[in-house]
């Protein structure tokens, strides 16, 4: 109902708290690496009073240096743009991907200005150690409903190259799916260049309001 | 004019109306199968944003800005305990113990150790909330969510929500108040409550969204999909022109 949708929103916002990077350990589970990602990164809010005070030059510095190496980011964007990727020329590839970061950077420094005294809860992860995809389940919890927070992640080619997320989920909404419609609609009016023309409009507009 | 030729011109009519709503369907650029009435759906949402816009969002900002914090805390608390209470009842008719337990208990210890549900202490106990509606237990007993619906004012729903409406708005305890302004008065905190703790998620989302309309519905029908299957929905959930459930 509309309490429970306006919280989803809300929540959706949130979906940064756990996201959070470090140095990668060898052969690191992708539980393991989403814990030590989450506490670390709960922990730095708390601990910074610009931080918890929405300071968005400092928060989207954080989510650039810890979140972002351990995501594939190019994953992301092409599930995101879905069939019209394979259609892109490499520099419109890169164009989408570089303002799709910007983007969502900015979202998740937004979300992490809302965290306060929340803590993580890992779920019982169901996985053989040949999977080379995984679902990571945590719960957010901290007053009221707990937050559920879902990561996708992909074993890095390679030895002890880890994991890397290419998907994550807010209270069931999975981030890429949202913006699937969203980008199909663009890419059908006014093609891949409108997309990216929106996108950096978009970024544009965020960055006036600083 | 006989019976016969009545019921042709009815069915002629009828036709004729198919065809003109299934053109205003034809007109949304991209049609999501979870969404024949987008183009219905738009209008009301730019009505309602634009309503949020001019009055909503400027009285919940004042509220937030003008009150103190802790005042606001138990105002949320309080709504809280009588939603715990219709949670209690959902949980109960879903058969699930372990929520409906957690819900009479939440009940029970906010509303006395937690005077009258201002305080939240069974959050401090780990006694987690488990909010449900009764358009949630239709879900759960297995009715389908039906075609997405922006209903004026109230926000986005799913047929099934729209249908669940009435049940709900009984099972809210600040309408089974008799006396009239302090019904009026008890519905307008809760609402204006509601929206002053959405104030920066919202700003966010205005931040995120290409095109907001888009997003509130994949992510409201997302979200209420996962609701039904208790978090762990079939995979097909990740494709976004699969109906939902």
């Amino acid at each position: 109902m509309k309490r429970n949708f306006l919280r989803t929103l809300g929540l959706i916002v949130l979906m940064a708290v756990g996201l959070v990077g470090g140095a990668q350990a060898n052969d690191e589970a992708p539980d393991a690496m989403i814990k030590r990602l989450s506490v670390d990164v709960l922990d730095t809010i708390k601990a910074d009073k610009a931080l918890r005070s929405g300071d968005m030059v400092k928060l989207v510095a954080l989510v650039d240096e810890r979140i972002m190496p351990n995501v594939n980011f190019q994953r992301m964007t092409a599930s995101a743009v879905g069939p019209a990727w394979r259609q892109a020329t490499p520099e419109q590839q890169k164009r989408l991907q570089e303002e799709f970061k910007i983007l969502l950077v900015r979202t998740y420094a937004g979300a992490l200005a809302q965290v306060s005294t929340q803590t993580i809860a890992m779920k019982p992860l169901r996985a053989s150690p040949e999977d080379k995809e995984v679902l990571v389940r945590t719960e957010i919890k901290g007053g009221g409903d707990p937050i559920q927070l879902d990561y996708r992640l992909e074993k890095t080619p390679g030895q002890g190259a880890g994991w890397r997320i290419y998907n994550l989920n807010v209270l069931g909404v999975w981030l890429v799916e949202t913006y699937k419609s969203q980008f199909s609609q663009e890419i059908n009016a006014k093609g891949l260049d409108g997309l990216i023309l929106s996108l950096s409009d978009r970024n544009k507009a965020n960055a006036k309001k600083g | 004019m006989t019976l016969r030729s009545a019921c042709s011109r009815i069915a002629r009519w009828a036709f004729l109306a198919c065809l003109v709503l299934l053109q205003a369907c034809a007109t949304v650029a991209n049609p999501d199968p979870r969404d024949p009435l987008e183009s219905f759906n738009r209008g009301v949402f730019g009505f309602n944003d634009a309503l949020d816009r001019a009055v909503v969002k400027p009285v919940a900002t004042e509220y937030r800005d003008a009150t103190p914090n802790w005042f606001r805390k138990g105002v949320s608390n309080f709504f809280g305990n009588l939603g715990d209470v219709w949670s209690a009842v959902n949980n109960g008719l879903q058969l699930r113990g372990q929520d409906f337990g957690d819900s009479v208990g939440r009940v029970m210890i906010n509303t006395t150790l937690g005077v009258g549900g201002l305080v939240d202490v069974a959050s401090d106990l780990n006694i987690e909330r488990h909010s449900a509606d009764f358009g949630l237990t239709l879900g759960r007993w297995g009715v389908g969510a039906g075609p997405y619906i922006v209903l004026p004012v109230l926000g986005p729903y799913t047929l099934r929500e729209v249908v669940a409406l009435p049940v709900d708005q009984q099972g809210n305890l600040v309408n089974q108040i008799a006396d009239d302004p302090t019904r009026y008065g008890l519905t307008v905190l809760e609402l204006v409550d509601l929206r002053a703790q959405y104030l920066r998620a919202g700003e966010v989302v205005e931040g995120a969204a290409l095109d907001k309309y888009s997003f509130m519905r994949d992510s409201y029908l997302q979200r209420q999909r996962n609701r039904v299957y208790d978090g762990n929905p079939p995979d097909e959930d990740i494709d976004p022109s699969a109906v939902t459930k």
